[in-house]
């Protein structure tokens, strides 16, 4: 038993040690190809032989691993889609509900493997603390995005953000025009966030929110906890979790979540609004990263590219968020200009949490969330 | 339990029967109306009108099912009942011979096969998949990654339930003294599982099978984290669509079990009690069903 | 013709036996069942406990099982175990009284098929789209809610109790009274007839029979059976997120927390050991399981 498992390993690393020999000597390329051991630590298209040659390769890998990219999500349904048809890539979607940190333990526990992810799209808080797990890359147009909203190197970069807002069915409720309306009588058991803020990077944002419209600071979440425990004092709080069912059926008519997520349930229900309050209008990012090890790294990079293509970024703009290149696109001219107008409007500054107010922030929640709402 | 009718039991059978019929009802109530409930919201348009679109909709998803049935199946519907079909094979084969063969020869290991057999279900799935990851791992570099490999993990799942299913059924009869009866008339030990305990034990099967194809069927965590596509994953994607979809997808799924589970009832459950009365041994095993 | 006092050795058919060496030979059957066993389950088990002891930097910690003792996870691992100690019991009950409606009906009838396939979709019928239907019919905003308050019944005015671990654990019966029909079953088809004539034909009552008869045959599978029912609704997780999504109130959100949170607050070795916990409670139980079993078959 043991001298026949032995023959097997060794046949195997024979025919691995093959594989790699065949693969290494690429067939007869000329300069203009991405071969897969090239395209694995490219750091540009441009590098590889250019974009011809990125897409040439990425077609011969003929597949994509993407994870946590649900349909309805910043109109990562259609992006799927268009990008699918475009170069005929068939694309895995994985595990539809999972949080940033689900996707960095794929990577990590997936390691080599054929299966693993290869592209991430992870909120800032996730994305910092894994920069070892992700290859530097720089898409086409990456002079269009902000220095403030890209790592130097090209180890992870914005893609899309909007703003934190209170997104209500005004035919159900109220109409909101600012944050202490949410403790009236009309809110009973009707308020939700999304998610856990110990769990939920969007929850977590809306506790932030919060905070801001009540005079708070960006260093300090303690009012905006304060609310929800007055909130749920008044009994105007309820635990359940929002989906696109509880809000049709009327079980929670009012949800804090990110602009371009509430703005999704306008599809359910005609009369639904999107309310950011005056002076709290906190924006957050999400930012792409590539896997080291992805088992499709040619796609992956491609699918970076489209993603900040002009065609990718007004699909996002079409799902209501806002894409990094909006400024950019918006002088050059090149953007949806219909989409771009049905964005919620935003009066004022936006503010955004640095990673040491991320992290006050969630260890305040940690020690307090429990008890406040309790 | 065989009803009595005679003249004198006659009030003993009509309380039996009243309590029959208000238990179903209370059970009807209980068990109909939040399904009521979801069928009036995934057919309720965005106006409140009648629609069927959603329901539509399920229906007309592409990656649902094609008639590809075979060791790498494309599409979710066809994974999952593949991982059923294999699920359902593999606890059987591994658990009614143990279980006969504990039963007989070693009393002592009852405990700890009845512990192990609740194990998997004392660990969330969440968890268990963290120490299910290595396994696959390896799996997937040394055999195959393809998703037929979480029948594997799905036996495990299965076993609690199957398990107190078929030790129910096993507690009813005699093991005992069937299988030193067929012994004696000189039956292999597989004669003795196959033509004399399973026959015997069909209802705990059917019923453990049942709750195997239910489990595999309506399982999700554990494909999910996996980061395979079964049914239940590709129904949360399907879900994601708009409110009436998300519902309408959940009552297709239970609608879909529920038809798969009648026809396996239909044709594996004989329905017939079989009483492993001595009398019935000496006549051969199988007297009293029509097997 | 004699069936007792043969030793079951057969000669001819069948594997031919080691003269006097049945023990090792015992002990070969039941290797294929363990083999499987510790492949995919205890070899997993093992995995989770010893990642219970890495601490985030990949060093040996006890600080995992130390953080148990942080108030907010005993007073989880409290509800948890009452929520699913009562919806165990009360499920079992339930499911009991309903397996022996359907079992004293026709045995080949439709009902029983029909019954009993229900029973296998609903028992893993469960998660977000379980509590939704409960929110549909008796929530807020259910219609079942509406018709009771417009007729001036209105069973919310106390607080939304659908939300709290109470109304889990009636959300819980919905899997786990279909559960015990399914695992029970099979027992009460055991009972024969000919057991209630006798009884009968002795002159004993009704109650002579469940108490004397028929219950002491059941009560280990009846036992069992709860037990099952115990484990399913302590590590069920999907059900009671949906529905208390707000603070964690089940042991397997909180393993979740530590596991998935994307604000900064994952700590894997935490979830571990919490993972620990449950199996030790869970041990804990059926030993106390046995014990009760070992002790029944004395009194009854």
């Amino acid at each position: 038993m043991k001298l026949g498992s032995l023959t097997r390993h060794l046949g195997l690393a024979a025919v691995a040690l093959l594989a790699i020999a065949a693969c290494g000597s690429s067939p007869g390329g000329g300069s203009a190809s991405c071969s897969e051991s090239a395209a694995k630590t490219t750091t540009s298209a441009a590098s590889c032989g250019g974009m011809d040659a990125l897409v040439a390769a990425a077609k011969a890998e003929g597949k994509l691993n993407v994870i946590a990219l649900p349909r309805d999500w910043a109109n990562y349904g259609a992006i799927l889609d268009a990008f699918a048809a475009k170069y005929s890539i068939k694309i895995t979607s994985d595990n539809p509900d999972g949080s940033s940190q689900d996707e960095v333990n794929a990577v990590q526990q997936l390691g080599t493997t054929s299966r693993a992810p290869d592209v991430l799209d992870v909120g800032m808080a996730v994305a910092l603390a894994n920069t070892q797990l992700f290859a530097p890359y720089k898409v086409s147009t990456w002079g269009d995005i902000l220095d403030s909203q890209k790592e130097p190197t090209g180890i992870w970069f914005q893609d899309y953000g909007g703003f934190m807002s209170i997104g209500y069915d005004s035919s159900k409720v109220p109409t909101i025009s600012s944050i202490d309306d949410l403790m009236g009588s009309a809110f009973k058991g009707k308020v939700a966030l999304n998610g856990d803020p110990t769990k939920a990077n969007a929850a977590l944002n809306g506790v932030m929110m919060a905070n801001l419209a009540k005079g708070g600071t960006l260093d300090d979440i303690t009012k905006g906890v304060d609310f929800f425990h007055n909130l749920k004092q008044a009994g105007n709080f309820t635990p359940v979790q929002a989906t696109t069912a509880t809000v049709k059926n009327g079980t929670t008519p009012v949800v804090f979540d990110w602009d371009y997520l509430s703005a999704a349930h306008g599809t359910d229900v005609p009369s639904w609004k999107v309310f950011v309050p005056n002076g709290a209008i906190l924006g957050g990012y999400y930012a792409q990263a590539i896997n080291k090890n992805a088992p499709h790294p040619a796609a992956a990079r491609l699918w970076e590219e489209y993603l900040y293509s002009n065609d990718g970024q007004n699909l996002w703009l079409a799902g209501l968020a806002r894409p990094v290149r909006q400024a950019a696109m918006e002088k050059a001219g090149t953007i949806d200009k219909a989409a771009a107008a049905k964005l919620p409007p935003v009066n004022g500054t936006p503010k955004f949490m640095s990673d040491a107010q991320a992290t006050a922030a969630k260890n305040y929640l940690v020690a307090h969330w429990l008890a406040a709402i309790s | 339990m065989a009803v009595a009718r005679r003249g004198f039991r006659r009030t003993r059978w009509i309380k039996l029967q009243v309590f029959r019929y208000v238990v179903f009802a209370l059970a009807a109530v209980f068990f109909l109306v939040p399904l009521f409930a979801m069928f009036e919201f995934s057919t309720r348009g965005k106006y409140g009108e009648r629609t069927l679109q959603y329901w539509q909709s399920v229906f007309q998803y592409p990656d649902l099912i094609d008639w590809n049935f075979g060791p790498a199946p494309d599409a979710a519907i066809n994974a999952s009942l593949e991982l059923a079909l294999i699920t359902s094979l593999v606890m059987l084969v591994l658990l009614v011979p143990t279980m006969v063969w504990v039963r007989l020869k070693l009393r002592r290991l009852n405990r700890v096969v009845e512990f192990i057999c609740l194990l998997p279900l004392t660990i969330p799935a969440i968890v268990l998949v963290v120490g299910l990851f290595p396994m696959y791992l390896w799996l997937g570099t040394n055999f195959s990654d393809s998703i037929l490999t979480l029948a594997l993990a799905y036996v495990v799942l299965v076993l609690p339930y199957c398990y107190r299913s078929l030790d129910a059924g096993l507690g009813g009869i005699d093991v005992k003294t069937l299988s030193e009866a067929a012994r004696s008339l000189g039956a292999s030990w597989f004669s003795v599982i196959w033509r004399v305990i399973v026959p015997n034990i069909s209802n705990a099967i059917l019923n453990a099978v049942l709750l195997s194809v239910a489990l595999v069927l309506g399982e999700y965590t554990i494909a999910n984290n996996l980061l395979y596509n079964n049914l239940q994953v590709e129904l949360v994607h399907l879900g994601r669509t708009n409110a009436g979809v998300s519902i309408a997808v959940a009552g297709a799924s239970l609608v879909f079990a529920f038809v798969l589970l009648v026809i396996i009832a239909f044709i594996g459950g004989r329905g017939r009690r079989v009483y492993a009365e001595p009398a019935a041994v000496f006549a051969g095993p199988l007297q009293g069903s029509q097997a | 013709m004699t069936v007792a006092g043969i030793p079951a050795v057969a000669t001819r058919a069948g594997r031919p036996l080691l003269g006097g060496r049945r023990f090792s030979l015992d002990w070969l059957g039941t290797v294929p069942f363990f083999a499987y066993v510790v492949s995919f389950l205890l070899l997993p088990s093992a995995i989770i406990a010893i990642g219970a002891f890495e601490s985030a930097s990949g060093g040996i910690t006890l600080d995992n099982f130390s953080h148990l003792s942080r108030s907010y996870i005993v007073k989880t691992t409290i509800d948890t175990t009452t929520l699913s100690a009562v919806t165990a019991l009360v499920g079992a009950a339930m499911g009991a009284l309903l397996s022996y409606a359907i079992v004293t009906g026709s045995p080949n009838g439709v009902l029983r098929r029909v019954v009993v396939s229900a029973s296998g979709v609903l028992a893993q019928f469960g998660g977000v789209t379980l509590a939704f239907a409960f929110i549909a019919s008796i929530g807020p905003a259910g219609f079942v809610y509406l018709f009771a308050q417009s007729h001036g019944l209105d069973y919310y005015a106390h607080g939304i109790w659908l939300f709290t671990v109470p109304g889990l654990a009636v959300v819980y019966l919905y899997f786990q009274i279909p559960l015990m029909v399914l695992v029970f079953l099979p027992a009460l088809d055991g009972i024969k007839p000919q057991w209630r004539e006798a009884t009968e034909s002795l002159g004993g009552t009704t109650w002579q029979y469940w108490r004397y008869v028929a219950g002491p045959i059941l009560f280990p599978a009846f036992l069992g059976a709860t037990l099952l029912l115990f484990a399913n609704a302590f590590s069920a997780y999907a059900t009671a997120n949906a529905l208390i999504n707000q603070g964690a109130p089940m042991l397997s959100q909180q393993i979740s927390n530590a596991l998935s949170s994307e604000v900064g607050a994952a700590e894997p070795g935490f979830a571990k050991s919490i993972a620990v916990e449950m199996i030790i409670i869970v041990t804990l139980v059926t030993v106390g399981y046995t014990l009760l079993q070992r002790r029944a078959s004395r009194w009854l």
